[in-house]
């Protein structure tokens, strides 16, 4: 069985206004109906543009953010079932790492109060002493010097700062770690090295991660599974592989081509797929399919008017898209006068917005 | 101003400097006291503030005469219209009992930091736990802790709706004439603003990802408000202290003025001193001019350090 499942789970904020009472007006559907699981051992990567609800969905599992519907199921116990304390005393189990090191961090506590104070919660430890030495331990495993313990967050880089969260995670021995952006506030030339980082610590002590990105490529090589979020749901989802080898919905393959490949040759032909328009808001997302106002290969009224379920088309490749089988066997075409066209065998034309169109951002 | 933007911008105070606070961690407090050095206003202002804290101190002991004494009883005569002014011997001249102006002016101080103090300490005090309560009970307490936030604002709200002054002048005349009904007065009129500005500090930090990590730690809820929460909360609180202060030397004075201050004649106070002063103003004004300008000038350093400080803290609040 899976170590996390979620099942139909919806955030849905709502939008309050009023003078005197506080009427509400409207919902903002950060997360609506994400249904995934994630097996043991294993790292599942979310990926998604800025404000697709990756975050919201991320503190949804961990109860930080209340659920509107839907189950949470962690080792066979519906989290959101559990009584408050009950699930305080579960919280060592499950961890989270955050998109921005030095907010996550107390300015005001040294980095031995900041590790030892999930253990004291816990009753990991029996005393002072030993905690420290479980503390030493662990900083050592994540690349920190002995000497950091008394030192205070904003004394250390930002590389530093992510391996401070990540130690204040592992110290706890969790099953499940849920990495938000770990790296996106990072130098790209460390990014590399927290990721390893990551990586090193799953084969050691057989973590799971639900790793969440706004880039395909960060997650690319970490993942086992990936899951393609837009507007508070999934599109697609595949093991890590299958999805790269072929993505199924049109706005993976948007995303993808957004991702650039380091062979020259390979780069100047593949195919680019420019998205007209912004993200709609998802507090008025669109009727049908949630893509269907920057999808190139929309079809008149299903896509409007009926939501693509998320199915699966074998192989545990599941798409949300009513013509994903057409698309692959090129019976759908991408219609050009809706979206900017396909760019395909096209040597040396690089890819150029104009006209109001937009490149799929890779980094948001 | 309305209630409600006036909490509202109380509110908005918090939220800024909190936020602010969180974004470059401590070294926000070395980089404010950086552009503290730099601000001539808050050189200034803490240079008053030094000399009227030492003169507070020292003031007993190096006045020339005693503030009590009618030595020179002899020399003035009210009914005439006869006052000594500056001389040799009294530096301010007499007052209307024949005492020395200046000794009297010197050892006033004393009191006069006595009443802002106490009462500054008695707002933030008062302040800072109901305020603290309400952020903690909307923060972190569900429902229930909605209702006490709820509950606990209006009535803060309500403080908030009457101008200080007429709220502390109402409690002075209910307590009746004494130093103590003064410090409470003064004090009990500026917990609104403590409360709402710990409150509005508190909400914005409960929402912080350091608060966030604690609470997905399983830290229980009562060491997040107490060791994470709160003593991220205070910067906002000491700012208003200094402004606090300013406030309350002058409203001290105004009840004095108004015939409710401390009866006691053997301690000079400066608000004593300038409504005992307005009975003789046709006559010799500089009797009433002393003190009012003690008042003035030390409000207005602790004002200026106050603003320079509040500034500094967050440098979008100018204006
Ligand atoms: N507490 C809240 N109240 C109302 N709306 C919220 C709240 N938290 C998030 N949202 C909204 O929900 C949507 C999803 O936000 P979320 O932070 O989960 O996105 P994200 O995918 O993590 O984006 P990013 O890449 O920018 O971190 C956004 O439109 C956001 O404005
Ligand atoms: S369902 Fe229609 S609009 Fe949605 S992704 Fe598929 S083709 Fe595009
Ligand atoms: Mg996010």
């Amino acid at each position: 069985m899976s170590l996390l499942e979620l099942d139909d789970v919806k955030v849905h904020f709502p939008v309050k206004r009023g003078v005197l009472f506080d009427r509400t007006v409207g919902h903002v559907y950060a997360v609506d109906g994400v249904s995934l699981s994630v097996e043991a051992g294993q790292t599942y990567g979310l990926v998604g543009e800025s404000g697709c609800g990756k975050t919201t969905l991320g503190r949804a599992v961990l109860r930080l953010t209340d659920i509107t519907s839907g189950r949470v199921v962690f080792d066979g116990t519906d989290l959101a079932a559990l009584p408050d304390e009950e699930m305080r005393r579960t919280r060592h189990r499950l961890q989270m790492v955050f998109q921005d090191p030095l907010g996550s961090l107390n300015p005001r506590q040294n980095i031995e109060s900041i590790l030892a104070e999930g253990m004291a919660a816990h009753g990991i430890g029996a005393n002072r002493e030993e905690r420290r030495e479980r503390i030493v331990e662990i900083l050592r495993r994540v690349g920190l010097p002995a000497g950091a313990l008394s030192r205070y967050p904003h004394e250390f880089s930002g590389g530093q700062r992510q391996r401070i969260g990540i130690a204040r995670a592992i110290v706890l021995e969790p099953d499940l770690i849920i990495c938000d952006e770990p790296v996106s506030a990072l130098d790209v030339s460390i990014q590399a090295q927290v990721l390893n980082l990551l990586e090193e610590l799953q084969d050691a002590l057989g973590l799971t991660y639900l790793v969440i990105a706004h880039d395909l490529a960060v997650v690319r090589h970490i993942s086992d599974r990936i899951g393609v979020m837009y507007l508070g749901s999934l599109v697609e989802e595949a093991p890590s592989d299958a999805l790269y080898a072929e993505p199924r919905h049109p706005y993976t393959r948007a995303l993808m081509s957004a991702v650039p490949v380091p062979d020259p040759e390979v780069e100047d032909n593949r195919e680019r797929i420019l998205l007209r328009g912004d993200l709609p808001s998802p507090a008025n997302p669109p009727a049908g399919c949630r893509f269907h106002t920057r999808c190139p290969w929309r079809q008149p009224e299903r896509c409007d008017t009926e939501r693509p379920a998320l199915t699966d088309l074998g192989d545990g490749h599941r798409v949300a898209c009513h013509y994903a089988a057409e698309i692959a066997d090129g019976t759908v075409q991408p219609i050009r006068d809706l979206a900017p066209p396909v760019l395909r065998d096209v040597p040396g034309v690089p890819a150029q917005a104009g006209g109001g169109e937009e490149p799929v951002p890779a980094a948001s | 101003m309305s209630t409600t933007t006036k909490s509202a911008k109380i509110d908005r105070l918090a939220e800024l400097t909190a936020r602010n606070e969180t974004a470059s961690g401590a070294s926000l407090w070395v980089e404010a006291f950086r552009r503290l050095r730099r601000s001539k206003m808050a050189l200034i202002g803490a240079a008053i503030m030094a000399v009227f804290v030492v003169l507070a101190i020292v003031g007993p002991w190096i006045a020339p005469y005693s503030p009590t004494a009618q030595t020179w009883r002899d020399e003035v005569f009210v009914n005439r219209g006869e006052f000594v002014g500056p001389r040799g011997d009294n530096w301010l001249g007499l007052d209307h009992l024949g005492r020395d102006l200046f000794s009297r002016l010197l050892v006033g101080t004393r009191q006069t930091l006595l009443v802002g103090v106490v009462s500054t300490v008695l707002a933030f005090v008062v302040g800072a736990v109901i305020g603290g309560v309400s952020g903690a009970a909307l923060a972190f307490g569900g429902r229930v802790g909605r209702q006490i936030d709820t509950v606990l604002m209006r009535l803060i709200d309500m403080m908030l709706a009457l101008p200080s002054l007429l709220l502390a002048v109402s409690i002075a005349a209910v307590l009746g004439q004494s130093l103590t009904t003064v410090m409470i007065a003064v004090g009990v009129a500026q917990i609104p603003i403590f409360a709402r500005l710990l409150r509005g500090s508190m909400l914005a930090q409960a929402g912080a990802d350091y608060v966030l990590a604690a609470r997905s730690l399983g830290v229980r809820r009562r060491r997040i408000v107490l060791a994470h929460v709160l003593p991220n909360s205070l910067g906002p609180l000491i700012v208003q202290s200094t402004l606090a202060l300013a406030t309350a030397i002058i409203e001290a004075a105004a009840l004095s003025y108004l015939g409710l201050g401390n009866p006691d004649a053997s301690q000079p106070e400066w608000g004593v001193m300038l409504a005992q002063a307005q009975r003789f103003f046709d006559q010799e004004p500089m009797m009433a001019v002393y003190p009012a300008l003690g008042i003035i000038i030390t409000s207005l350093g602790f004002t200026l350090l106050g603003e320079a400080m509040r500034e500094a803290l967050d440098p979008r609040l100018r204006s």
